[in-house]
């Protein structure tokens, strides 16, 4: 289309406008001007955050049916709908960006799109529901927070939404812990085994280390990300180590330190390799989620083909009824 | 200079908006929606209409019920609309909570009879059973919108199924956790409907369809029951159920009117659920003996029928011409179904008997 | 000053809209005409506004994708109003939505500016004057 063409030009003028709101540090709308490859990077790391979300209802959805108090289970149910709520968010977010939600689905359904790799790992026992909310939602909180104020506004709005809502997810998982840690034996050792467990998966949720990701420069120039992956990984791990001595469980790390020069808390090193090789489709769980996503979208494609088809007729009853109208008024 | 702007990011609803929308009240007064009194959202229906009345629609601020909520506190994000409109803030809310019952028990203030909480029991086992089954459909719904859905409705009748349980157990020193995970199959005294299986999405919203219709004409009644906490519990409910059975209602009419395939699968889905009808409105001796407490499950027939039958005529539905079941979950026979949502649901907690969670 | 956002309130796939002329539309798309991703199932896309409590105004809240408008009313109360955040909603289609064209930044909004006396702040002389 001939608009297209002209778009798809160099526009001064609207690099112009868009380095003076990143100067100013001020908000990118969804039809203002913007580079292509600041379009491209927000529908890609929109799309992962959405396919993050829905991907991860699944080990947490997985034990709603067995949750082991009616409180538990009510409060887990409500997380695990708000999960389902924060990827609505998200697409939404990115479909202002010009891709549609069925496009996002089919890629990821394809397996050509990527989540966060800790939702391949499996929920074995109750006490992961702990360490599910008190780590990796809690990284995801860190992780969030600065996106509040990403310079892509709709991108920036859900996550004020997400957030708001997040905050129960992480005091849920640490009391899920608590509990257990004052509970009997078994359920100690239960919750030390998940912390084990979630805690460096949690900690590799914050991205590769500075030195090893190419994109993170980029993202902070165009204002998306606001603080490096070390650095937010570095202060999730002070959290951390404060916390865990509240539940009376300790982090599988004896490396875990703060380091008074620096001002900066230190932790282990990481198995970057498991890292890759889960995101690249091989950790314990990616066939099983991606799966279960496929069965529940194809499930639900005659129900939304149904939902369309009624809404198509009533649309035309409604404009042949209309004109009924106007047919009688003429003869009147 | 003029002060700096407040508009940076505020939505002006109505400003821009070229046009009301496109809903047509004709579709929202349809027999559906009109069968239905106190749906509060079918009066939104209409935001035109709404926004040309005006001055009407406002009212005092009912700004009172300050969000204290340690959420809104501890983050630093302010209300974005004009003054304090803001469609982000959140608050708990007002009602009646299982925790309530529990503690008016503990004190004293509300103690059911052993026939009231016998009667409680089975309200309560419908509502858990049934949340038990919709839980199941968090993360598995044809679209995202319909997950939160089922998720909400799920979350309704388990608060509904605590509240019951709760009074009920206070009667025997038991907890609602004691009743919901260390109780056996025969024990339980939910009706058969309940854990039929969820199916496919038609068979869940036939399941949704009956139960929602069943439950309101009983909580609408059991509002007014001699017992201030059966109908305390049962007008917090009459609300909530309401709505589900607006959500079922709706799915009926879009599965029966949508395509062939809905359609076949839709009245496939009824008749496979209508034979548990039947026993939904069975009268025993307990209903008999809490007359003016418990509502006689015979008098809501005929407003089931009723209501039910005027959805399915607008969706061009038959009442399924099918034999009842013969029933027996108030008297603890279930079907094969009960027995594995039990194993479930009990698993965890029966593995680690005395515990705390 | 910084110019503020010229599509108030709109953050939706069909910021758009049908009227708006050469709205950049991206490369991946480059059939939304619209400026709406295509809905193979067609579940349209819906601005959801709620009123927070009685007096205020609606506010975009975010969107949702419905059948059609009684569904995206109830699905906008699903999602939108989990945690009280409202007392009434609006769902709008979001192609209905016609929006400012972000291109004339400069001319659409230059009125206003620099027109100091539209505001109590201008009349300086009679500052302290007791309720006035
Ligand atoms: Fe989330
Ligand atoms: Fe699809
Ligand atoms: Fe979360």
């Amino acid at each position: 289309m001939a608009q297209d063409l002209q778009s798809a030009g160099p526009d001064e003028a609207g690099q112009a406008y868009f380095d003076r709101i990143m100067a100013e540090d001020s908000r990118i709308e969804p039809r203002d001007w913007m580079p292509e490859a600041y379009r491209r990077t927000l529908v890609r790391q929109i799309s992962q955050h959405a396919h993050s979300e829905i991907i991860g209802m699944q080990p947490e959805a997985n034990w709603i049916t067995r949750a082991p108090s009616l409180k538990r289970k009510a409060i887990l149910m409500a997380k695990v709908q708000d999960e389902a709520g924060h990827g609505l968010y998200l697409y939404s977010a990115a479909e202002t960006l010009g891709t549609s939600r069925d496009e996002m689905m089919d890629a990821l359904i394809a397996g050509k799109a990527r989540y966060s790799s800790i939702f391949n790992y499996p929920a074995v026992t109750w006490a992961d529901m702990g360490a599910i909310g008190w780590l990796v939602d809690g990284a995801a909180i860190c992780n969030q927070v600065p996106l509040c104020r990403a310079s892509y506004g709709p991108y920036g709005r859900a996550m004020v939404r997400v957030c708001k809502e997040e905050s129960f997810h992480q005091r849920q998982g640490f009391e899920i812990l608590l509990e257990l840690a004052h509970g009997t034996e078994a359920q100690k050792e239960m919750a030390q085994d998940a912390v084990n467990r979630w805690y460096a998966p949690a900690l590799m949720m914050f991205g590769p280390p500075d030195d090893d990701s190419p994109n993170s420069k980029q993202s902070m120039a165009w204002n998306i990300k606001r603080f490096s992956n070390d650095e937010l990984r570095s202060r999730f791990v002070g959290m951390m180590a404060e916390q865990v001595k509240v539940l009376g469980l300790s982090l599988p790390d004896p490396e875990v330190r703060f380091n008074e020069d620096t001002g900066k808390w230190e932790h282990g090193p990481l198995d970057w390799e498991e890292f890759k090789e889960v995101l690249a489709g091989r950790g314990p769980c990616n066939a099983q989620r991606l799966e279960r996503r496929r069965e529940a979208h194809e499930n639900g494609a005659w129900v939304r083909e149904a939902a369309a088809a009624y809404a198509a007729k009533q649309a035309a009853k409604r404009a042949s009824t209309a004109a009924d109208d106007l047919d009688v008024r003429k003869v009147a | 200079m003029i002060p700096s702007d407040s508009q940076t990011s505020q939505a002006r609803p109505g400003a821009l908006v070229a046009g009301a929308p496109a809903s047509d009240s004709k579709v929202s007064t349809s027999s559906t929606s009109a069968a239905l009194p106190s749906s509060s959202l079918a009066s939104q229906a209409r935001p035109g209409a709404r926004a040309a009345v005006g001055p009407a629609a406002v009212g005092p601020s009912s700004d009172s019920k300050v969000s204290t909520s340690s959420i809104s506190a501890a983050l630093p994000f302010g209300a974005t609309g004009d003054g304090s409109a803001s469609a982000t803030r959140i608050t708990p809310g007002n009602a009646l909570r299982p925790e309530d019952i529990a503690l008016a028990a503990r004190t004293g203030a509300a103690k059911p009879g052993n026939d009231v909480a016998e009667y409680a029991l089975r309200l309560g086992d419908d509502a858990l059973v049934l949340a038990q089954r919709l839980g199941h459909w968090i993360s598995r719904g044809p679209e995202l919108e319909e997950d939160v859905a089922l998720g909400n409705i799920a979350l309704d009748q388990l608060g509904h199924a605590r509240s019951f349980l709760t009074y009920a157990g206070s009667a025997w020193g038991k907890t609602e956790d004691d009743l919901a995970y260390f109780r056996r199959e025969p024990e339980f005294r939910s009706a058969h409907l309940f854990e039929q299986p969820n199916g496919d999405f038609a068979a869940t919203i036939a399941r949704q369809f009956i139960a929602s219709h069943y439950q309101y004409e009983l909580y609408r009644r059991l509002a007014q029951s001699a017992d201030a906490t059966l109908a305390a519990i049962a007008a917090k409910a009459v609300k909530e159920v309401d709505y589900h059975r607006d959500h079922s209602s709706q799915w009926v009419l879009r599965l029966a009117g949508g395509t062939e395939e809905s359609r076949r699968r839709m009245s496939a889905a009824l008749d496979l659920v209508w034979p548990y009808v039947g026993e939904l409105f069975d009268d025993d001796a307990l209903t008999a003996r809490l007359d003016g407490t418990a509502v006689a499950p015979s008098s809501l027939r005929a407003d089931f029928d009723d209501l039910t039958g005027a959805v399915l005529a607008e969706a061009e539905l038959a009442v399924p011409d099918v034999p009842r079941a013969p029933g027996g979950g108030r008297a603890g026979r279930h079907s094969e179904h009960l027995g594995y949502l039990l194993a479930e649901m009990q698993v965890l907690a029966r593995e680690h008997p005395g515990a705390g969670w | 000053m910084v110019e503020k956002s010229m599509t108030p309130g709109r953050d939706t796939a069909a910021a758009g809209g049908t009227t708006a002329p050469a709205a950049p539309v991206p490369e991946s798309a480059p059939e939304h005409t619209s400026g709406l991703p295509p809905q193979r199932h067609g579940w349209p896309l819906w601005e959801v506004f709620v009123r927070s409590s009685r007096g205020l105004s609606h506010v975009h809240a975010g969107s949702l994708h419905a059948p059609d408008a009684e569904m995206a009313l109830r699905n906008a109360r699903d999602l939108y109003t989990r945690r009280n955040e409202g007392v009434s909603i609006w769902v709008v289609p979001a192609e209905a939505i016609a929006a400012s064209d972000p291109d004339s930044k400069g001319s659409f909004f230059e009125s206003p500016q620099g027109k100091d006396y539209r505001h109590a702040t201008y009349y300086t002389k009679s500052e302290g004057v007791k309720h006035l």
